[in-house]
């Protein structure tokens, strides 16, 4: 069995800042991460592998400079890492970016079960898993709680509007996994420092996947950003209820007695 | 149009809505697609809420949502009528599928927009789509047609019954085998939910609570109002999806939210956003929550609910 595990690199969100004049996110400074549901996905992917056997293979779309964070997959235990890297797959949409990570997987060719997370913490727009598994031709499950292969079948509960549902499908099979549905393991230090020094993640451009610069990135995107608008927050009265809890208490009760009346 | 169980869900009458809106402005119609088993109540129901024409695609292979058989349907229906914008409600499997199918057309499809404007003459669409855990929205447009767009749920408003006039609904050929249904559902268990994105009053309780939600929760019965909570608890098993307010959730339109013990995160606060009155309780006087709160209350939520609880009964709080 092999495992692959799509993640993506997303600034935490919660250093974004919105330059005003220039109408642009503001991404001096900001720290990268593993995006939080991709973690849950490539631990989802060990557990599989330490249940069942198999190797786990990572891979992301990005610069050069993200190739540390596949290394930190490594040092979580991952096998391999694939780092689809070329000026022109920059500024892609969701289209474009499952189309390269489809070609990418179409080039390892062996592959069982491809988990994502799912959802970016910075797009949001829960796409990408759906996307790549139709470019694959292959049976998606989205929004996973519980992963398992039996039978040469992925049997995954998911959840719903209201409840969960649980789904088996033939290999190979893509699966999304929800944000926070296990607990990402530690990467091991001493793997960690060995991936750092020792591993080689294998590289792949555009020749390598064959593609034509118009197919990929910014151009080979079917979604354009016109303008970018800080969401204004409502006006706030601000206003500070002081005292001891019991006179705090009476004048809340005042206030929900006038909200909304 | 989804449904799960032969139930509507609510974001499709919305999304339904919107749509009749903009058809209106273009002068155009709206085709409502709605694929199930035994729908025909469902559909009946929809060219009542602003289809000129339901396409119902009835059959037991069709009676769960699984995209690969859904797919298969749905696609010929759309290249056939060849439509100019083509909507989805921003649920799950809405989700999985308006992706699915924007790959099979080669059509740009925007994220879960909170706004969505059309160009009368041109016909292009323009959509509001939040990121950054909702701080920032970008205008977005598709490159091509069919415009494609999922809706967030709880942002538009679904016509009332029967308040346009009535559309007609057609049985279309279900030529699907089970051999084309990839994914089969074999358990599924789903509770009667509260949708939160319609509450007037709600409590919202953070990880501040440590956990127990005994008090947001007695407060909220104290209330009449709906309970929700942070992303964190319910990713900690404290409460289910449907009640968590944010960006990854639910936003609330009530007239007063209490927000205990949330720190207050952009992605939290874009929840809030459209709430009117806004109380915020929390122990950190310099919590972000406070920037997006009517009343601020620095202090225990330990302390200061069960004061509050005793005030509102005293009063007959929840006489509404």
């Amino acid at each position: 069995m092999r495992y692959v595990a799509c993640l993506k690199v997303t600034p935490k969100v919660d250093q974004i800042r919105f330059d005003e004049v220039k109408k642009a996110i503001a991404r001096e400074g900001v720290e990268n991460e593993i995006n939080d549901a991709d973690k849950n996905a490539i631990e989802a992917a060990l557990l599989l592998k330490d249940r069942h056997g198999g190797s786990v293979t990572v891979m992301t779309m990005g610069p050069p400079s993200f190739d540390p964070f596949l290394k930190l997959a490594i040092a979580m235990g991952a096998d391999e890492a694939i780092l689809l890297s070329d000026r022109s797959f920059a500024g892609a949409d969701t289209y474009a970016t499952s189309r390269v990570l489809a070609a990418a997987l179409n080039k390892l060719k062996e592959y069982d079960l491809i988990l994502c997370g799912e959802a970016s913490s910075d797009g949001s727009t829960e796409q990408v898993p759906a996307s790549i598994a139709e470019w694959l031709g292959v049976p998606r499950v989205t929004y996973a709680i519980d992963v398992d292969v039996r039978d040469s079948k992925l049997v995954s509960k998911r959840s719903i509007q209201g409840g969960y549902e649980i789904v088996e499908t033939g290999l190979p099979a893509l699966v999304s996994v929800e944000l926070g549905s296990n607990s990402p393991r530690f990467p091991d230090f001493r793997r960690k420092r060995w991936a750092e020094s020792e591993y080689r993640s294998t590289v792949w451009g555009i020749a390598d996947l064959g593609f034509d610069p118009v197919e990929v990135g910014l151009q080979g995107s079917l979604t354009s950003v016109e303008e970018l608008r800080k969401m204004a927050s409502p006006a706030r009265k601000g206003e500070l209820v002081n005292g001891t809890p019991h006179e705090v208490a009476a004048r809340l009760a005042q206030i929900i007695s006038s909200s909304g009346h | 149009m989804e449904q799960t169980d032969g139930v509507l869900e609510g974001v499709s009458l919305e999304v339904l809505g919107k749509a009749k809106e903009i058809a209106d402005r273009l002068g155009v119609s709206v085709v409502a697609l709605l694929l199930g088993h035994d729908a025909s109540g469902i559909a009946n129901e929809t060219a009542r809420r602003g289809a000129n024409v339901v396409l119902l695609a009835d059959s037991p292979l069709l009676k769960d949502c699984t995209i690969e058989a859904y797919l298969k349907v749905l696609l010929p229906l759309v290249v056939k009528r060849d439509p100019a914008i083509i909507l989805f409600g921003g649920t799950h499997n809405g989700t999985g599928l308006a992706a699915s199918l924007a790959v099979r057309l080669g059509a740009g499809l925007m994220a879960h927009v909170v706004d969505l404007e059309v160009n009368k003459d041109t016909g292009t669409l323009l959509g509001s789509v939040p990121g950054f855990g909702g701080s920032i929205v970008a205008i977005c447009r598709c490159k091509k047609w069919p415009q494609m767009a999922t809706v967030r749920p709880g942002v538009f408003k679904p016509l009332p019954a029967g308040n346009s006039s009535t559309g007609k609904v057609e049985r279309v050929e279900v030529s699907i085998t089970e051999g084309d249904v990839k994914c089969r559902v074999i358990e599924r268990s789903v509770a009667k939910t509260e949708d939160i994105s319609r509450a007037e009053r709600i409590v919202v309780a953070g990880l501040g609570t440590k956990g127990d939600l005994v008090l947001t929760q007695k407060l909220a019965q104290a209330l009449g109002a709906s309970f929700g909570v942070s992303r964190p608890l319910a990713d900690k098993g404290m409460a289910p999806r449907e009640r968590v307010v944010g960006s990854t959730g639910y936003s609330v339109n009530a007239e007063l939210a209490i927000v205990a013990g949330v720190s207050g995160a952009a992605h939290f606060a874009s929840g809030i956003r459209s709430a009117k009155t806004v109380i915020a309780i929390n122990s950190d006087p310099n919590a972000q929550i406070f920037k997006h709160a009517d009343y601020i209350v620095t202090g225990n939520l330990f302390e200061v609910l069960p004061e509050l609880i005793a005030a509102l009964q005293a009063s007959g709080g929840s006489s509404r």
